[in-house]
């Protein structure tokens, strides 16, 4: 066929764009959702709990992603720096990914336990009492704020539909039990989100003020997680190698 | 009304053309100072002003939306819009389409930047806007595509030029990213939260191939649509070879959309896909500079115009950009330099040589030839025209440069062992040698931004001594 064709005719035109553009993605996308190493088996990974979501949300929120990476890639600055590489396993549930593509701060995926509570407290409130050449904001209304968890059963029903397995029904909850443990089961079931939270939030006083149950709460609850999920003393060092 | 009357007759419909170019350049000056506000945030922390709705991570999404959807949004309307209509002697197919497609665009932009401030967005660079502005993104760019087909069809030539099959790539492209993308499921209708459907390495994947694709067709293929009307217009000659329009539009067109997974090297991503999308990127090279040499050549013959024609200076400048930003980008793709450069302000630089030296340069080489062409009159001031040339140049490379020292340096440093075998530098040795860059690199966004400014001066005196009826 002559150019001249295709320049004379919108139709075929639009036709011929639209495989031209529709190949990359089928190509390099599509299989991802069908290829099952694309998401290495590995135990431990399991959904957020009722808090996590809620203090997840506020990281989204407040933009923590363009300047934190939650991606450790396989080098070994990167390991003696942040701890053993990212899978792509352990953000599975994550919808959406916080992966990241700059670090104007340093990454986050393996921040769990690494410092406590009142210091994650302190350092959102104000970084530069506790890092003074760092450049991050001061977030002082988060230990200020009431955390809002009104709508957390819809929260957790939004992600349900795009297929995290938060359960409803006593079956699956049992299902949840079988997979997850009774522990990490109980706080994936939708009816009793409200109160799980509140318990998490009481437990775990990330704020440092148990009084209180603030934004503070979630956002560390969350940070503490990043990264605990996956116990890699558990693997070979060359156990991932072969999903890559 | 009689005015009313009057412009369903003219041949052409230049009243939605001057309305999205004013709002181009509000939108260039609000973006843009967001942009060197950001910037000043970085170098200077306390600018944050302990403010929720001020801080960097809020502002970011504020800075990136402005500038890419309004004001580059804004310039391709209004340029799609003229030289879909001058190139197919016919007039836009219908006014209340073209109505709407501005005030939808506006509405859009406004909510987008007022519910990134209030904290509602998705967590998808470029794409934070939440799921009720996606819905009226939707729709707005549905009618775009249907009105910009519909005038191609009225079409008194019988060919399409070269500058349409950009823009129609461009508009099909966008839709079949942003559709794609957005795909979320909203927390309840009366909520402005939602979760994307996707997760993980599958959501990543999404969200660079629109992210790498947004730059590929939002801000590549469209503005050479406007390269390919106004380079030629302004010179006076035709373009170099349409043989290599040809075959550089459909290269590009198929090769960009692999490249996205670039941007996710070294990731959990599969390492197939990752050297896949390097692969592509290089091959990218030559429809890049397929373009970029159609262009400066289609001045071979008047190069003296360089030196008397400040329109002229800003085309082949930006031309000069491109071709330096789409060398840059293949290199950074190979895994061994990305390994270098992910993460760090060398990404931030390199978008911003593309994005002021390319995409903003040929608006504003553009919009000086068009804007007092829609206004029946003379630009107000060839002088101030050469000012901003040169704030605009030293702009981007104060910018520029600052952020290649940076990130080079950040990147060294975080890989840095000392003699035994330790890391050399705690991450926060990185962050506070790259302040005095940080500062560079405001100053260079202001020096773009005064000359953006300026340029608003300029048309604001030029439109005010100018009329809208057409002769």
């Amino acid at each position: 066929m002559k150019h001249d064709n295709i320049e004379r005719n919108v139709g075929i035109l639009i036709i011929l764009t639209m495989l031209a553009i529709s190949a990359g993605g089928l190509v390099e996308i599509v299989p991802l959702f069908f290829i099952k190493e694309t998401v290495e088996k590995v135990e431990g990974v399991h959904p957020y709990s009722p808090l996590e979501i809620r203090g997840r949300d506020i990281y989204i929120r407040e933009g923590c992603y363009l300047c934190h990476s939650q991606m450790i890639r396989p080098f070994r600055d990167e390991a003696l720096r942040y701890g053993h590489y990212s899978l792509a396993a352990e953000s599975k549930y994550d919808h959406p990914f916080q992966w990241g593509s700059k670090r104007t701060g340093p990454d986050l995926a393996r921040v769990g336990g690494k410092y406590s509570n009142d210091w994650h407290t302190q350092h959102l409130t104000a970084p530069r009492s506790l890092v003074p050449q760092s450049v991050m904001p001061n977030y002082p209304w988060l230990v200020k704020t009431d955390l809002d968890y009104s709508d957390i059963q819809g929260r957790m029903k939004a992600l349900r539909a795009t297929g995290v397995p938060y359960s409803i029904s006593q079956a699956e909850f049992d299902k949840n039990v079988k997979e997850f443990g009774a522990d990490v089961a109980k706080n994936l079931h939708i009816p009793d989100a409200e109160k799980n939270l509140l318990a998490q939030a009481q437990a775990g006083n990330y704020d440092t003020n148990p009084d209180k149950l603030t934004e503070t709460d979630a956002l560390v609850a969350y940070l503490q997680l990043l990264g605990t999920m996956v116990d890699f003393k558990k693997y070979d060092d060359d156990y991932f190698g072969k999903f890559r | 009304m009689t005015t009313a009357s009057i412009k369903n007759t003219e041949q052409y419909n230049y009243d939605v053309i001057r309305k999205f170019a004013i709002m181009t350049l509000v939108w260039g000056v609000v973006g843009m100072l967001a942009g060197v506000y950001i910037a000043s945030e970085l170098a200077f922390p306390v600018l944050n002003f302990d403010n929720p709705y001020i801080t960097f991570g809020r502002l970011r999404p504020v800075h990136t939306g402005t500038v890419i959807f309004g004001f580059g949004g804004s310039a391709l309307f209004a340029t799609s819009y003229y030289i879909v209509q001058r190139t197919c002697q016919a007039r836009l197919f219908s006014n209340g389409l073209a109505s709407f497609t501005f005030w939808g665009w506006q509405a859009i932009i406004v909510l987008a930047a007022l519910g990134n401030v209030m904290g509602y967005s998705q967590g998808r660079e470029y794409a934070e806007m939440e799921w009720p502005i996606d819905l009226l993104i939707e729709v707005v760019w549905i009618a775009y595509l249907v009105l910009f087909v519909a005038t191609l069809m009225k079409r008194k030539q019988p060919h399409i030029y070269v500058a349409n099959w950009f823009y129609l790539a461009f508009i099909l492209a966008t839709a079949l990213l942003h559709t794609f993308n957005n795909l979320a499921v909203p927390v309840s209708l009366f909520s402005m939260k939602s979760y994307s459907l996707f997760s993980g390495a599958q959501d990543a994947m999404t969200q660079w191939w629109y992210g790498h694709n947004a730059v590929g067709f939002f801000l590549t293929a469209a503005f050479l649509g406007m390269m390919y009307y106004f380079v030629p217009k302004q010179a006076g000659r035709p373009i170099y070879s349409y043989r290599l329009s040809v075959l550089h539009f459909w290269a590009l067109v198929f090769l960009y959309m692999w490249a996205g997974a670039h941007h996710l090297h070294w990731t959990a991503i599969p390492d197939w896909t990752s050297t896949l999308a390097a692969t592509f990127s290089i091959m990218l090279l030559l429809p890049s500079w397929g373009g970029m040499v159609n262009g400066i050549l289609t001045l071979s013959g008047a190069w003296d115009k360089m030196r008397t024609d400040p329109i002229i200076r800003f085309l082949i400048v930006s031309l000069s950009f491109y071709g330096m930003s789409t060398f840059e980008g293949p290199i950074m793709s190979l895994k061994d330099v990305n390994a270098l450069s992910h993460y760090t302000d060398w990404t931030i630089g390199h978008v911003h040589s593309g994005a002021l030296g390319w995409v903003a340069m040929v608006t504003f080489g553009s919009f000086y030839h068009m804007v007092p062409k829609l206004w029946n009159t003379q630009m107000y001031s060839n002088r101030l025209i050469n000012i901003h040339f040169w704030l605009a140049t030293i702009g981007i490379l104060l910018y520029i440069t600052a952020m290649w020292i940076s990130g080079i340096m950040a990147g060294l440093m975080w890989r840095a062992f000392d003699d035994f075998g330790n890391l050399q530098y705690a991450f926060i040795e990185a962050v506070a040698a790259a302040h005095n860059l940080y500062v560079m690199r405001a100053v260079g966004g202001l020096f773009f931004l005064s000359g953006i400014v300026l340029m608003s001066y300029n048309m604001y005196k030029t439109i005010k001594s100018g009329t809208t009826e057409q002769a």
